[in-house]
């Protein structure tokens, strides 16, 4: 199954890609030339016919919401997402570093088709070499009129505001990240009003992925058409999966929608280390439920996921061959969400901080014999249900719900892995004495002190 | 005085201007004050915070959400491991506990552990004053730390700012 070479074109074949002049030598701003010429309406309707979907995980159709900003109200803002933390993602980076040009000329035919005159994007902190190709990139680009006060010699006005979060998964979220290019603490905000009508400066705002809009330029030089026939059903063109774990070629791989979850596994991954059995996949992200080996012939499609009961996300693929311990899974993604709640939330704050240290103790064998039904009754504070994806919440944001997401999974298929460790649990004799009346409670000194 | 050198100051003075509000400014003013000391001091917040026309007290309220600022002096050298799901199964957290008990005792090295690092296809892996380092055993990733210590390899910023200047860029 051949990789595609859409947007992965330049950085995988043209040496020093990251240069202004290689990328020139490529051809680099031909479509933002072409859409300059063109109404910025006409290009919106190109993206839409396109049928591009955003890539930052949520899949919603690109061109519907830039249809969303309401009209004559200005300034507006584009907000570029390279905030990149949902684990097992490394597709921004890669986009951002090897082909900036890519990735500015799609900022600025959206910015034309929006009527945006200023663009920042949001790089997560910790991607400082990210940051400087992107920063020199910019700086190329203001020197050679291809930014600036006369976008390409035309009358078009735009500048890029290169800005570096300082650490913090939900900046990702769309109104957090808002809220920290603001200089503020990044927790997200109560929708409505959506960023369209009030994000940035309480302006009309456009936020999109890296990798969204470093489709757009191919959309405009070959049209909506030609992507739009490309892909699978309502899943249109391709995308950048990142896939890792146990497979025998980790990488990000441009595939085409329509393929199988397996294909992935085998085709572009060369299969799973040393002929190893798969013991479950995480096909979105932290955030997505799990699927096992029987799941993988389902087709990679935004649709065919949802029915499975899990997301395609950010395009995060995590294959766990059989030497993987499910709980242990379970846990760190737990930690890695109790770490990165925002706290705006109650049963967020508390819940993914409960959730991780009861998984912690069982996963230890301190576990108490009604754990599991704790996590159950805890998960369902954030997510009434807990088994229904996608999930319910009783939050501002999914982040809380995402924690739930592995307990989920722990339920639905590996529910013995638990109630065996809470058999075989050790509470009430194995428990470290730190003082005199060491009673159960010293599980949790021990967890603290892990956690 | 100003916390900031003269050149910083400029610098300062440029960040801010990008954005309409002043206020946007922070992060990256915290980032440059960082790679300048090496953390960020009750002083450096306070005058950040007149730079772009809030409270001390409403400076360090978005600061202290981000974890990347240190409030005291940390090693030259930040190395910030990741132990997140894939690297978890690639041995992260034996890399994270050797580097740990290798420079426990170290005042120019300090360990950290860190939630994704967005290079899972190249585990374990770990960052130097936020630099890359990739596909790593315990005794490279030594290797790495002690190339950073000896000079052979020039380390950016504590906050990630580039090496040659010292600072942030921008
Ligand atoms: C907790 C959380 C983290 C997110 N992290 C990211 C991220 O790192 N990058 C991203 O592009 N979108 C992320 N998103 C999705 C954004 O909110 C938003 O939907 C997206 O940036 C919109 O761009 P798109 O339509 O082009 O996909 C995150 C959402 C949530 C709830
Ligand atoms: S769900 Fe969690 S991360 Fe999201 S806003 Fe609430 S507390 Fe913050
Ligand atoms: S899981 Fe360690 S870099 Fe992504």
């Amino acid at each position: 199954m051949p990789e595609h070479r859409i947007i992965t074109r330049r950085l995988r074949d043209v040496p020093q890609s990251w240069t202004l002049d290689a990328a020139l030598s490529d051809g680099a701003y031909q479509a933002a030339r072409k859409a300059l010429a063109m109404e910025p309406s006409a290009v919106q309707e190109e993206v839409k016919t396109a049928g591009l979907r955003g890539r930052g995980g949520a899949g919603f159709p690109t061109g519907v919401k830039w249809g969303f900003l309401p009209e004559g109200s200005f300034p507006r803002y584009l907000v570029v997402n390279c905030d990149e933390g949902e684990p097992c993602t490394f597709k921004d980076r890669e986009l951002t570093a090897q082909d900036p040009h890519q990735l500015i000329e799609g900022i600025i035919i959206a910015s034309w088709a929006l009527g945006v005159h200023k663009a920042f994007v949001y790089l997560r902190g910790e991607f400082a070499e990210p940051f400087d190709r992107l920063f020199d990139a910019v700086q190329d680009c203001k020197a050679r009129g291809i930014l600036g006060d006369r976008v390409l010699d035309t009358d078009f006005s735009l500048d890029i505001v290169c800005h570096r979060g300082a650490g913090a998964y939900i900046c990702g979220e769309e109104t957090a990240l808002i809220e920290s290019l603001e200089g503020e603490r990044g927790m997200p905000r109560i929708k409505p009003p959506f960023p369209a009508i009030a994000g940035l400066y309480a302006k009309p705002t456009v936020v999109n992925n890296v990798e969204t809009l470093s489709t757009v330029p191919h959309i405009v030089s070959r049209g909506g058409e030609w992507y739009s026939g490309l892909g699978y059903e309502r899943s249109t063109g391709t995308r950048v999966v990142s896939l890792a774990g146990h497979v025998n070629r980790p990488g990000n791989y441009e595939i085409e929608f329509g393929c199988t979850f397996r294909d992935i596994i085998e085709e572009y991954g060369g299969g799973v280390r040393d002929g190893r059995a798969i013991k479950f996949v995480i096909p979105g992200g932290a955030s997505s439920q799990w699927l096992v080996d029987a799941d993988l012939d389902a087709i990679y499609d935004f649709e065919v996921a949802a029915g499975l009961g899990v997301m395609l996300g950010s395009g995060s693929f995590m294959v766990f061959d059989e030497t993987t311990d499910p709980v242990q899974m379970a846990w760190r993604l737990a930690k890695f969400f109790s770490h990165e709640s925002c706290g705006k939330c109650t049963p967020c704050r508390e819940g993914t901080g409960w959730i991780n240290k009861i998984l912690y103790r069982i996963l230890n064998g301190y576990g108490r014999p009604n754990d599991w039904d704790l996590l159950l009754q805890v998960g369902g504070q954030i997510s009434p249900g807990v088994t229904k994806a996608p999930f319910a919440g009783t939050t501002i944001c999914p982040l809380g719900p995402s924690c739930v997401a592995p307990v989920a999974s722990l339920l639905k298929y590996f529910e013995d892995d638990v109630t065996s460790r809470l058999r075989d649990s050790s509470v009430g004799d194995l428990i470290p004495v730190v003082n005199a009346d060491a009673t159960v409670h010293d599980a949790d000194a021990e967890v603290e002190s892990h956690v | 005085m100003s916390v900031f050198t003269p050149r910083n100051v400029e610098r300062a003075q440029a960040l801010i201007a990008q954005y309409p509000e002043p206020k946007s400014a922070l992060l990256p003013l915290f980032h440059l004050i960082q790679d300048q000391d090496g953390w960020v001091s009750d002083e450096s917040i306070a005058e950040i915070a007149a730079l772009v026309g809030c409270t001390a007290a409403e400076a360090q309220g978005t600061m202290s959400f981000y974890t990347m600022y240190k409030r005291q002096p940390v090693g030259r050298f930040l190395v910030s491991v990741c132990t997140c799901p894939v690297s978890m199964v690639h041995g992260a957290y034996e890399i994270l506990h050797g580097l740990e008990a290798r420079y426990a005792e170290d005042p120019d090295v300090t360990v950290e552990e860190v939630e994704c690092n967005a290079a899972c296809d190249k585990v374990p892996n770990m960052q130097v004053n936020y630099e890359y380092h990739e596909n790593l055993t315990l005794a490279s990733a030594i290797q790495i730390v002690e190339e950073y210590k000896s000079g052979a390899r020039v380390a950016r910023g504590i906050s990630g700012g580039r090496a040659e200047s010292g600072a942030s860029n921008a």
